[in-house]
């Protein structure tokens, strides 16, 4: 029998870059076959040409052995091809059955939506398949799991055969992974064909039945659960040897650097995100707050960083009261921020490389004399700071939109770590970065760490958190429910905590 | 677009007690104007009258007269009553209904203090404001059918205009009929216009609006001084008349302000309704706001983003022309240039204010014609503004409630955000 | 969004290069790459369109177009092709006529012939300060639409001054005249910078309701405060000698002092914005609103300046203009120039160098479409039906790529960007 899905020597250019060069991959009915491969490999772009986001310049696809053109997603659909994809797809102002039908909607007196019969069977799917979901609430107001049952709701209202999940378990708590693995496992066991895009290796020996690992755009191979381990298929992804452990020494916590009582923050929307948060921080100490993605780890960092005043509460830093001062004031104190959303807050893509480098520092001396910028001393600067951080640009004067995410990343680095600093807050720094820059930065913070700096490291990455964190510091709706030491705290002890299930197990 | 954004639960809703606070003293402030300013120097005996039915109506009514410093005694303490409990206890969910009473009473003052000695015509000054309030609700509905689809309109304006040429040329040489359907041609013309400059070749939305309002001041000044100013003939359409409906136009009170007019009023209601079923009921109006709100979202649902785009623009486009042809055929008969005197701007104030629903919309619409309304009435009472400050006040209006508002109503999330297709 | 996948990026594997060209090269570079030759094709196809127009508004088109369409179109190529040596001449001096001139030796005839040039020049220098108002704005992310009212409340203000105050020395007086006019601008733009950066008000409808509210005060200004006496028209009082910018020639040359003092406030517009670090602060936070935030810059405060300074300069242009020109207040004194500012920004590349060379242009333009509005009868409004075209063109490169074929530019353009409703 053919396979249900097979595509022959595939090919993408983008400009300047072979996204995809060659891949051939076959997808057999019912197994649940793993594409592994970092970021930036090419997994996606080609799960984005399957789904016809984008158009091949070379290759066919076959689906059921015969040849076709996916021109667009209608194509996609009509093929039998659905997609969760890593940034969900979904209308946050929009229902659960809106967002369900759209694009396919049922209608009754030639054009009235007929809201009644799609959520009869959305319960009808969420029932058959264990995926619980109201389908009259409105979508912003669901946990991001919730919100990944959606999507997978979607895939199945379409009665697409062929599911790609693209990283999908990047959202969710350890329990919430298997939970999503069980309902994968029941999907192929019904006859439907699973391809699972990761970059996380536990995850494909877990629940693949294939693996086919991907990088530089091309098929480096395909094997199996049984055939392969952790180090063999790492070497494939990254082409080299990985460490799979970050190497560091016991923290030794000196002086109190940041104290944080009770604080509360708003978003936005007025709504109350964190929740009367205390921790401290000591110099030599590496923090880690955990939490699934959107439980106020955002607006806790803004408030830290006085990019968001809080309702109430206390922020001291090195004994300073900083609760309301403003990011400059505590930029000056000897605080650093690596931002979550690097592109949005951390960079003027516009800008040049130079101009980067100094976005924070560029009115004192000497980059700034009576006011005058001074071209020259921003410039040496970034020479400097290129060599120093093995930032890969052709030019200090290029414009910083054209470095690779890993060397934009690498800017901001060089940029918060070669001032004299006393704190470190690091929000998301390694997310969808290449193996190679992921490990450069770890380093990189391991030894500020080492040279007295107290750092609170934000991440969503659990494996991150586990491997750096020296405390580790778990959020969930606007508090912190926890506070363990490296030494106590076990991935599933974390993972519990993070879907909200504390020690005594009742639900908070 | 992350998932980041869709995950702001849980929270409960945080209410400002410095915001409850600061409305309070806002609302006393406002019973002490009434108090301080209105009732200074009041003769007790003094009383203020309404007229009820507007001039030339034949349903008439007795005029409603009362004493203007019992009425202001009522109004101030009204106000202090809902004021202080504002301060102590908050109106919570209420609170824009209190601000909505309070805007009331403090106008009702207001106009009973400048009719103190005199006569208003209140009923007069309502038909004018639902008059007045056309242009902004049809325009706000353009507004709304582009930037529920993620494109920014602020052409209005200029669509407005040059409709309201085209219209009175065609209805001046045809009938008044093919003046109105040239005019929404015409706006339909400049939103394609509008949709290819920032759809297909994704120039900013806010730059392409202006192309097209610099565009259409020069072409109607331009044909205005080089033809309609040589053959006044072609400028001279005169307007649609009239209609009275049957039944409802002998209301009284309400019969004339509501239910004798010309098909521009009672095509606003239609649209306002039409619109609103179609954006909310309807697979049409569920696909144009997903592409607004998440354009990426709708594409691998299959729905075709630019095609969704381009007909949302176009048919804003056309009820811009709607919309401008009232100036013309609705209301003076013939083109001046400028007509529009910022109408399109003041239309996209009340969009924003109306939370991009054809209904706030309209409630926008009114109160900006209201604004209108009352500039106009003040200059036959004896208040001693002068007439410019009174022609401001549209302007004025239209800044402190953008002030107010922005922010707090759901601007479609993709709204000027063009969507690049790999 | 930031999707590492999308666009992935070709890691340079080399060692780090640091050759950096000289600034000179990569000035040449950006010039062949895309800054003169979009705008120059812009204006082309402007004009073009412009010529369709004339054609289109000549009656002999339509007369003879029943009998022979070919002559028809050929009336239409004639009467574009007359309309436009009538602007041009209109703007630059005939030729012919300044060779006479020269030849009688008559300065007076000669000051006649030569005065196109020198009144271009006049006429570009409220172009200059309000072209700069603008793309000040739009380097700071902000659209300032209310140009033309904050050019009006210079006018106001300088003119107030200009006939308040008697005996004051020139070198006092007409200085403090002019920066009374920046005043009144950076006022009516301190307003709307201030909602925008306190409540989120858009400037754009903002800036255009300061307009009209400054139209409306111009109105009751004249109609009463300062209402000229004796006369029975709504003009101020005219302005003292002293307050007057000093002319160069006798006329009918009105060339006057103010095109130097324009190109003087362009270069230090210029210094500002790309030299010192509150131009920095200014441009970072026009790129990215919230890098520039991270990085400490208050928005607040520059969004409040940005939009005081915009104003300032769009104050100039009015005071420029009434105490250059006309040395008295009027209802109708600017015919649109904040507007045209828009387009004239944009072809400028908000560019201080640009905007004074797209100044030089509107300015021809104008007093050559003057000349043809009296000769040719083409009213004089075709050239803000041009300045929408050359600014649709410029806004939109790609199109003026289509047309003629160009290669695509190998980064992004850095298009402008105006910042939506939503605030930021």
């Amino acid at each position: 029998m053919a396979p249900i899905l097979e595509l022959k020597s595939i090919t993408k250019r983008f400009p300047g870059v072979l996204a995809n060069d060659k891949i051939s991959f076959s997808l057999e009915e019912g197994e649940i076959h793993g594409m592994l491969g970092e970021n930036g490999a090419g997994k996606t772009t080609l799960m984005n040409i399957l789904y016809g986001l984008y158009h091949p310049d070379e290759g066919e696809i076959y689906i059921r052995g015969k040849s076709v053109e996916i021109e667009s997603s209608r194509d996609a659909i009509r093929g039998g091809i659905g997609m969760v994809h890593q940034h969900f797809m979904l209308i946050p102002v929009f229902t659960v059955t809106e967002n369900v039908m759209l694009g396919d909607e049922p209608t009754k007196f030639g054009g009235i939506l007929d809201r009644e019969s799609t959520a009869a069977r959305i319960r009808d799917i969420s029932s058959t398949y264990g995926l619980e979901v109201d389908p009259g609430a409105m979508v912003s107001t669901l946990p991001v799991g919730v919100q990944q049952r959606v999507e997978i709701i979607k895939l199945l209202y379409r009665e697409a055969e062929i599911l790609i999940f693209d990283e999908p378990t990047s959202v969710l708590t350890p329990q919430e992974a298997n939970q999503l693995f069980r309902i994968m496992r029941s999907l192929a066991e019904s006859g439907k064909s699973i391809i699972f895009i990761t970059h996380k290796l536990r995850e494909v020996l877990e629940v693949a039945d294939r693996i086919t690992v991907i990088r530089d755009g091309k098929v480096i191979g395909t094997t199996s659960p049984e055939e392969a381990d952790k180090r063999k298929l790492a070497s494939m992804m990254v082409g080299r040897d990985v460490v799979l452990e970050v190497e560091k020494t016991k923290a030794k916590p000196t002086d109190l650097t940041m104290r944080v009582q009770n604080l509360k923050v708003l978003d936005d929307r007025n709504a109350l995100t964190v929740n009367g948060v205390s921790f401290e921080v000591k110099a030599g100490e590496i923090l880690g707050i955990a939490g699934v993605q959107g439980n106020g780890q955002t607006e806790l960092i803004e408030a830290l960083t006085g990019l968001r005043h809080p309702v109430e509460g206390r922020i001291e830093l090195l004994g300073t009261d900083i609760t309301r001062s403003t990011p400059r004031q505590i930029t000056e104190l000897g605080s650093a921020h690596i931002p979550e959303d690097r592109q949005r807050d951390g960079l003027v893509l516009t800008y040049p490389v130079t101009d980067n480098l100094v976005l924070n520092t560029y009115y004192i001396k000497p980059f700034t004399r009576r006011a005058v910028i001074q071209p020259e001393a921003i410039l040496e600067n970034s020479k400097d700071l290129i060599e120093a951080f093995d930032i890969r640009t052709p030019s200090p004067l290029v414009g910083l939109g054209t470095l690779s995410g890993g060397n934009q990343q690498k800017v901001i680095v060089a940029r918060e770590l070669s001032r004299p600093i006393k704190l470190l807050v690091a929000a998301q720094p390694t997310r969808g970065l290449d193996v190679g820059s992921i490990e450069y930065i770890h380093g990189r913070l391991i030894e500020k760490r080492d040279q007295g700096v107290a750092v609170v490291l934000v991440s969503t990455e659990l494996d991150e958190i586990m491997q750096l964190s020296d405390r580790i510091a778990v959020m969930y709706r606007g508090q912190v429910l926890d506070i363990v030491a490296i030494e106590d705290a076990t991935k599933e002890s974390i993972g519990l905590l993070m879907a909200g299930i504390q020690a005594e197990g009742q639900e908070t | 677009m992350s998932a980041e954004t869709l995950t702001k639960e849980t929270g409960e809703i945080y209410v400002s007690q410095t915001r409850r606070r600061v409305l309070g003293i806002v609302f006393l402030g406002v019973a002490l104007l009434i108090w301080l300013v209105f009732m200074r120097g009041l003769d007790p005996e003094m009383t203020s009258t309404m007229r009820l039915y507007p001039g030339g109506s034949t349903v008439v009514v007795e005029d409603w007269e009362f004493n203007t410093l019992n009425a202001l005694r009522i109004l101030a303490v009204g106000c202090a009553v809902v004021g202080a409990y504002q301060l102590v206890r908050g109106f919570k969910n209420l609170t824009g209904l209190a601000f909505a009473l309070i805007g009331g009473m403090f106008i009702f003052a207001f106009l009973s203090w400048a009719a103190s000695g005199g006569r208003l015509n209140l009923a007069g000054m309502l038909r004018i404001m639902f008059i007045r309030s056309v242009p902004l609700t049809i325009g706000a509905m353009s507004g709304i059918l582009c930037e529920r689809a993620g494109v920014v309109n602020i052409a209005i304006e200029g669509m407005m205009l040059t409709a309201a040429m085209v219209g009175t040329i065609v209805g001046s040489l045809g009938t008044l009929w093919f003046g109105l359907l040239a005019a929404v041609l015409t706006g339909g013309l400049l939103g394609l216009v509008h949709a290819v400059m920032s759809i297909k070749y994704r120039t900013d939305q806010i730059i392409s609006g202006t192309v097209i309002n610099i565009f259409a001041v020069g072409i109607t000044s331009f044909v205005s001084a080089k033809f309609m100013q040589a053959y006044p003939e072609i400028n001279s359409s005169g307007i649609f008349k009239p209609y009275e409906i049957p039944v409802l136009g002998q209301i009284p009170v309400l019969g004339p302000v509501l239910f004798r007019h010309n098909i521009f009023i009672y095509s606003m209601i239609i649209f306002v309704i039409l619109l609103t079923f179609l954006l909310f009921k309807t697979r049409w109006g569920l696909r144009l706001r997903s592409v607004g709100e998440h354009p990426k979202a709708a594409d691998t649902l299959g729905i075709n983003v630019f095609k969704t785009r381009y007909m949302a623009v176009i048919l804003g486009g056309m009820m811009a022309g709607f919309a401008g042809a009232y100036f013309t055929l609705g209301s003076v008969g013939r083109f001046d240039s400028a007509m529009t005197a910022g109408r399109g701007f003041i239309a996209l104030a009340a969009m924003i204010f109306g939370n991009w629903t054809p209904l706030g919309a309209m409630v926008a619409g009114l109160l900006f014609g209201f604004s209108d309304a009352l500039a106009a009435s003040l200059a036959l009472l004896r208040v001693k503004i002068p007439s410019e400050f009174l022609l401001m006040t549209p302007y004025l209006i239209t800044m402190i409630v953008l002030a107010g508002v922005v922010g707090r109503g759901q601007m479609p999330a993709a709204d000027g955000q063009p969507y690049i297709k790999e | 969004m930031t999707d590492a996948e999308k666009t992935p990026k070709k890691e340079t594997n080399e060692k780090p290069k640091v050759d950096v060209k000289s600034k000179v090269g990569i000035f040449f570079e950006e010039v062949s790459q895309s800054s003169l030759i979009i705008p120059i094709l812009a204006i082309i196809c402007g004009l073009l369109l412009g010529g369709v127009l004339i054609a289109l508004s000549t009656e002999e088109v339509y007369s003879t177009f029943a009998e022979s369409p070919l002559q028809a179109i050929g009336n239409g190529f004639k009467a574009a092709w007359e309309g436009y040596v009538t602007l041009f001449t209109g703007a630059l001096g005939s030729p012919a006529r300044i060779s006479e001139a020269i030849e009688s030796g008559d300065p007076r005839e000669i000051r006649r012939a030569i005065n196109p040039v020198f009144e271009s020049l006049v006429k570009s220098i409220p172009y200059i300060f309000a072209g700069l108002a603008v793309s000040l704005g739009f380097r700071t992310g902000l659209f300032n639409i209310g140009v033309e009212g904050q050019l009006f409340m210079g006018g106001i203000f300088s003119v107030w001054v200009g006939y308040t105050f008697k005996g004051l020395p020139a070198y006092i007086h007409f200085p403090f005249a002019f920066l009374a006019g920046a005043l009144g601008g950076a006022l009516w733009g301190f307003i709307p910078g201030l909602l925008k950066a306190l409540t989120g008000g858009h400037e754009v409808i903002n800036t255009i309701m300061m307009n009209y509210v400054a139209f409306r005060l111009t109105e009751w200004l004249l109609r009463i405060p300062m209402k000229r006496e004796g006369s029975t028209n709504p003009l101020s009082p005219i302005i003292e000698e002293s307050a007057e910018l000093p002319r160069f020639f006798e006329p009918p040359i009105r060339f006057h002092t103010g095109f130097f003092i324009a190109l003087g406030i362009a270069a230090l517009v210029y210094w500002f914005l790309f030299k010192t670090k509150w131009g920095f602060e200014l441009r970072t936070v026009g790129a990215n609103p919230h890098a520039a935030r991270y990085a400490g810059m208050n928005i607040l405060k520059n969004t409040v300046l940005a939009m005081s300074l915009s104003g300032a300069l769009a104050g100039m242009a009015g005071a420029n203009e009434l105490l250059g020109l006309n040395h008295h207040l009027s209802q109708s004194f600017s015919p649109g120039y904040g507007f045209d500012a828009i387009a004239l920004a944009l072809l400028g590349r908000n560019h201080p160098v640009g905007v004074v060379l797209s100044a030089l242009l509107f300015g021809t333009l104008r007093t050559g479409a003057t000349r043809m509005q009296a000769v040719a009868g083409i009213p004089i409004d075709i050239i803000s039906v041009m300045q929408a075209m050359i600014l649709a063109f410029i806004a939109a490169p790609a199109i003026i790529r289509t047309i003629f074929r160009l290669k695509e530019p190998k980064e992004e353009e850095p298009g402008v960007r105006v910042s939506g409703w939503g605030g930021s």
